[in-house]
């Protein structure tokens, strides 16, 4: 087939860790199938190969750090006709925002021997604060499952088969045996986005938070849950703040908390 | 004769992991100037870290690279229980070790076949190379998962694994989920084997380095998650002393500090190349000599022949990994008991790209007061540019073009991670 009949897909990175993206790779029984559904025509990690957009699918992984992503995202969005973030730093920000909870511009004069050297943004944002984005797909890292999903619909003009609902759902569905009811074990589960299959309770642990809050979470109650149980304000405010901290119910239920 | 200044510029690099870009000024076909940047945006681990709890630092640690999360996870706990004085048993450290081999053969996979051997075979992918050999692609997409099969029968997950934690594992995987492994790992010994006469047989660009190589050693295996440092220039220390010999400085061309040895602030090397130098006579009977038959002394000084060195620790890790496998039996309890206490913990592992080393500064109740790492590619920068120094001066006659990919070859045989270069600066805070 020749390449112009194909879709364009482009894969684009801001600041992460590149996990995300590997998942596209990591699709090892379905990455030759998938490039020859669409042409690869961005794709740093994986080609030198440029192909000029505009592009019909872009994905986005990472977050918006520095004066320059600001303008990059920008021009990634003019160029694609679907945007789609991948992972928790597109969608939320990622582990690098809890430098929103500080006040950077100490923190950079400490860290560095050179300041001037450095050009970032005080703060780590989500791409959706800056684009208008088409979908969002969480974790992290994602499901790779979860996105050739959602690579399927986009090129088939659907909605993409990926519930809102909550991890303890996949958990209850996998059959696995509640960890905070049978081991007191602290657990997110109940407001976490579902996505990992309910992961962590299959090995004996308490959910972290990869896939960021689910829709219309109670988080004020899984705060009493979690202090029920023992746990202190300064334990709960880290349970929130992780991979997903500036996610905005995990942000307003951890500033609530501390110590 | 005129004047004439070339610049070779590579805004961003392909095929590696993360942000780097590439300048080189030639004058008169003299090199002016090489700089092998990272523009990747610093993320501050090293500070979101302090006051986090000592059991949050493998999973947070882990998010430095998706690549080679183990590397980050493993260090992390290891430093944890030199601190708090905590030894596993031998079966929580096979399966430590096992799941390593796992990333070991995941990540070789993915950057020997499509990240460095499309510049061999003048491709610009491994996607090209399927429209002209797709079984062979096919075969290197098996061996590459049969890398995260690993991590995912050990640890839950091929990027960013659940199951590690200080002390052993969450829980202990079953024994009939990693006994499984053991065909498809049979199968890999094999595929590595030929991946090994595959790309000895590729045509490498002359250069011939005097590297100072530095690489854990262990008493008897190909060291990957135990040793000691030692050096071909006669630096034998444990980990712990790594900061009394190694330091890194902060270059205004690039987000990533520049490792170099303290004595004579000198450049090394790690990784793949630094391992086969230091551990050669570590290599099984089979790597040893699929290696000779591919045309490997026991040192490589030229790093364009890392490719086949990486193809000959596929071999190596996936012969311990089915050795490992034959011989899992469950264990009695996945994890011993971790008593916090204040304190300072090394941790230092051989990641796919090299050495990677922790340390963490501990409260009483397990706080973390400081961390410090010190990531393989911050490490290898020096010898990067050196590198591509003497590659433009030996083909200074070359078209841009050509030279630029060249040098984007020469960049690629250290397999760059660079979202994990960026991301450490020291750190010199401590909460009290």
């Amino acid at each position: 087939m020749p390449d112009r009949k194909r879709p364009k897909l482009a894969v684009w990175k801001f600041s992460s860790c590149d996990g995300c993206q590997l998942s596209l790779l990591d699709c090892e029984l379905e990455l030759l199938a998938v490039s020859e559904a669409v042409e690869i025509a961005y794709f740093l990690e994986a080609t030198r190969k440029v192909v000029k957009g505009p592009y019909d699918i872009s994905l986005v992984e990472g977050s918006i750090t520095t004066p320059h992503d600001v303008e990059a995202i920008r021009h990634v969005r003019r160029q694609s006709r679907k945007l789609i973030t991948i992972g928790a730093c597109a969608t939320a920000g990622g582990i690098q925002a809890l430098r929103n909870f500080k006040d950077v511009k100490d923190f950079i004069d400490l860290v560095y021997a050179h300041p001037e050297y450095i050009d970032t943004l005080d703060r780590s944002s989500a791409v959706s604060e800056h684009v208008r984005v088409d979908f969002e797909l969480r974790g992290c890292p994602i499901n790779k499952h979860q996105l050739l999903e959602v690579l399927n619909a986009s090129l088939n003009g659907r909605r993409p088969n990926v519930h809102p609902h909550a991890e303890c759902v996949e958990c209850k569905m996998r059959g696995n045996v509640c960890v905070t009811v049978a081991k007191s074990e602290p657990c997110l589960g109940p407001v976490v986005h579902a996505g990992c299959g309910g992961l962590c309770p299959s090995v004996g642990r308490g959910c972290f938070g990869c896939f960021g809050p689910m829709e219309t979470p109670n988080t004020v109650a899984m705060a009493a849950k979690l202090a029920e149980m023992g746990l202190d304000g300064r334990d709960i405010q880290r349970r929130f703040r992780g991979f997903n901290a500036y996610a905005d119910a995990f942000r307003r239920e951890s500033e609530v908390h501390g110590g | 004769m005129a004047v004439r200044t070339r610049t070779i510029k590579v805004d961003a690099l392909a095929r590696v992991e993360g942000e780097g870009s590439l300048h080189v000024r030639i004058r008169d076909g003299r090199v002016q100037e090489v700089k092998f940047g990272i523009f990747e945006p610093p993320r501050f681990f090293e500070a979101f870290l302090v006051g986090r709890d000592y059991s949050e630092a493998p999973d947070i640690t882990a998010r430095i690279c998706g690549i080679c999360p183990i590397a980050y996870e493993l260090g992390a706990i290891l430093a944890m229980e030199d601190a708090f004085g905590v030894a596993v048993p031998q079966v929580i450290s096979d399966l430590r070790r096992l799941i390593y081999c796992g990333e070991w053969i995941e990540s070789h996979g993915l950057h020997v076949y499509l990240l460095h051997a499309p510049d061999f075979l003048g491709l610009p992918d491994a996607l090209e190379l399927a429209k002209v050999d797709k079984p062979l692609v096919e075969r290197a997409l098996r061996l590459k998962k049969i890398g995260n099969d690993i991590l995912e029968a050990v640890g839950g997950r091929a990027v960013h694994p659940v199951n590690l934690k200080v002390g052993g594992f969450y829980r202990a995987p079953a024994k009939a989920a990693i006994r499984a492994l053991a065909e498809d790992l049979k199968w890999a010994v094999e595929e590595s084997l030929a991946t090994v006469k595959l790309v000895g047989g590729f045509d490498f660009p002359v250069l011939e380095q005097a590297y100072t190589f530095v690489a854990l050693r262990h008493e008897r295996d190909y060291a990957i998650h135990q040793g000691r440092l030692v050096s071909n220039g006669g630096l034998d220390i444990p980990p712990a002393e790594f900061l009394d010999h190694f330091d890194e400085e902060h270059v205004a061309h690039s987000n990533a500090l520049h490792g170099f040895m303290k004595d004579g602030h000198a450049r090394y090397k790690v990784g793949p190349l630094a391992r086969y130098a230091i551990n050669h006579d570590r290599l099984s009977e089979t790597a040893r000599h699929a290696a000779h038959a591919a045309g490997l002394g026991p040192v490589v000084g030229n790093p364009f022949q890392s490719i086949v060195v990486r193809a000959v620790e596929m071999v190596q890790s996936c012969e311990d990994a089915l050795a490992l496998v034959e011989a899992y039996e469950e264990p009695d309890s996945p994890a011993v008991t971790v008593e916090p206490r204040a304190g300072v913990g090394h941790g230092c592992t051989e990641a796919p790209r090299g050495v990677c080393y922790h340390r963490y500064r501990l409260a009483d109740d397990g706080s973390i007061l400081s961390a410090r790492i010190v990531p393989p590619t911050a490490q290898n920068q020096k010898c990067i540019e050196d590198d591509l120094l003497k590659v433009v001066e030996a083909n200074a006659d070359l078209s841009d073009e050509a030279l630029r990919w060249r040098c984007e070859q020469a960049i690629r045989n250290y397999d760059p991670c660079i979202s994990c270069a960026t991301h450490f600066l020291d750190l010199t805070v401590e909460r009290e």
